[in-house]
């Protein structure tokens, strides 16, 4: 699926919920079952800059295509990156590149986020954006 | 008896809905919140004497520098100083500390040695490493026990005729322990060493008697006592504050001026350059009136109440545990529940309307011992309830469920 198209299919899972503890609900049983990096990947390199709860991401190509994998010591931070990791995960490095992120508006998830969260989910993006950038240029060479 | 309901009353924003939950404010030990009574003397401030101080010969002018003069001298009075001049206002107790650490560096040389209590703020823990990176002094820490209590021994065998310094909270943010500041000052006092004592923490729940503690400095912000943010006071020994050299340069800090030369001011306001916050000391000293007319015996007396009633039910909640547990401690409860990150109970306390502090309290100094990444910190205040505790729980359980 395209990323657009899977960003359109979690805005319609959002919007299912009336009121925020079901979706946080929601984002607790995401970030659950969030695809787990592996032990070794869980460096200081790999953590993420401005969250207040620990996140490490790793990425992989594998047949030009770019694999996250994730992790965090709180829950909710695991939800919202497991949205983001189904969002562009498995997408080729352009087309993370080139894709808006206008869905997390749209979820509402922002607004719904203390400050330093909300600080924490762009630099997250920013993170991904950033190895697709460095994956592109691999390709490119 | 304090009349809770009543007290409430005084307080707007507690009616208020969060999240469309009625607030439950347990966030004390960040910030107080303030009553009318302290609103009214702001907005009384702007709408009728808004003036600038110690220099207009207009009407205006001279109500707002007998206002402001009279709040320094109820700051005075509060805190039992000898003199009005000891009292600093300040933007509250992160400017007092800087202002005290930049003094001392023209006081203290290489190889003198200052000591921190190992619960500090961060605030009170900077502007020494920054003193003794400047001076070449050492810093040392005083360790502190498992229960948050400071390891009094080993002070003892800290001190020695190379401190020049001592610092140490009243009263720490994180843990809620009070310290034994009396015998901190009077063992420090005997190697020659001053001592300063970071009140932010303590002055909500307690009045310090600078002349009684002996003590060299004193200081607290006006926001955790029902007053308005970006406000303090620093209190100093008259003769401490006369060998301290000015922190910053400008206006009313300076008695004459001439391109070659000039001369300081007198206390206190050599050490108050610059218009200050003219409203925020009067509402300081309004903020002080508020509380002296609930009682700090009594409010004392209920805090405890809370305090013991809120430890015994939240240590019902299987799987939490309390870190700070002095025998001697203030209505401040910092719990984890294992399993679970503390980001994630106060996202969904916030949720339910229940305002609490997570992560480290900017105290990882703390954090770091007890090995956790922060803690959830509940801190009562004198207008809070039994009734808001048992919300809280309700809270924690229902996070619990949600999360483990």
């Amino acid at each position: 699926m395209e990323i657009k198209e899977i960003q359109e299919e979690i805005i319609d899972e959002f919007s299912m919920f009336d009121d925020w503890m079901q979706r946080y609900e929601y984002m607790i049983d995401l970030g659950k079952s969030l695809p787990l990096i592996n032990e070794e990947f869980k460096t200081e390199d790999n953590i993420i800059k401005g969250c207040q709860s620990k996140v490490w991401v790793h990425a992989e190509l594998e047949d030009n295509k770019l694999v996250f994998t994730a992790d965090s010591d709180a829950i909710i931070t695991k939800g919202i990156i497991a949205i983001l990791i189904r969002a562009f995960s498995n997408q080729k490095p352009q087309d993370i590149l080139d894709a808006d992120t206008q869905f997390i508006d749209e979820i509402g998830l922002k607004e719904h986020l203390s400050p330093t969260r909300a600080n924490g989910l762009v630099s997250m993006i920013k993170q991904l954006k950033l190895y697709a950038v460095a994956y592109q240029t691999q390709i490119e060479d | 008896m304090l009349d809770i309901k009543k007290i409430r009353e005084d307080f707007p924003i507690l009616k208020r809905q969060v999240n469309g939950k009625p607030l439950a404010y347990l966030d004390n030990a960040a910030t107080s919140q303030t009553p009318q009574q302290v609103i009214d003397v702001i907005v009384d401030y702007y709408q009728n004497y808004n003036a600038n101080i110690h220099r207009g010969v207009h009407t205006l002018s001279q109500e707002a520098t007998d206002k402001y003069e009279q709040a320094r001298i109820k700051i005075q009075k509060h805190f039992n100083a000898a003199k009005p001049y000891e009292i600093i206002f300040t933007s509250g107790t992160t400017h007092s500390i800087n202002l005290v650490a930049n003094g001392f560096a023209s006081l203290i040389k290489k190889g003198d040695e200052v000591l921190v209590s190992a619960m500090e703020h961060h605030s009170n823990i900077v502007p020494w490493q920054m003193l003794c990176e400047r001076t070449g002094a050492v810093l040392k820490v005083i360790p502190m026990n498992l229960e948050g209590e400071l390891r009094m021994d080993v002070y003892e065998e800290l001190l020695n005729d190379k401190t020049k310094l001592v610092f140490c909270n009243h009263i720490s943010n994180a843990l809620g322990t009070i310290n034994p500041v009396d015998e901190i000052i009077k063992k420090a006092h005997i190697v020659g060493a001053a001592v300063l004592i970071d009140g932010a923490q303590a002055a909500p729940h307690l009045v310090a008697d600078v002349q009684a503690l002996d003590v060299d400095f004193y200081t607290c912000s006006a926001h955790k006592i029902c007053g308005p943010t970006g406000e303090g006071m620093l209190y100093g020994k008259e003769e401490w504050l006369n060998k301290l050299p000015p922190y910053q340069g400008g206006g009313e800090m300076i008695a004459e001026v001439t391109f070659e030369k000039t001369t300081y001011a007198d206390l206190p306001h050599k050490f108050e350059a610059g218009t200050p916050n003219i409203c925020g000391g009067i509402a300081f000293g309004a903020a002080l009136d508020y509380m002296n007319s609930i009682g700090f015996d009594d409010i004392a007396k209920y805090e405890h109440e809370l305090l013991k009633y809120a430890t015994e039910e939240l240590q019902k909640i299987e799987g939490l545990k309390i870190y700070g547990t002095a025998k001697n401690k203030t209505s401040v409860i910092s719990f984890n529940i294992e399993g679970i990150h503390p980001y994630d109970i106060g996202s969904i306390l916030d949720k339910l309307g229940i305002a609490v502090r997570t992560g480290h309290h900017c105290a990882q100094p703390i954090m770091d011992f007890y090995k956790i990444p922060g803690t959830v910190r509940a801190s009562f205040a004198f207008y809070n309830t039994k009734e808001e505790v048992d919300v809280l729980v309700a809270g924690v359980l229902k996070a619990n469920s949600m999360l483990l």
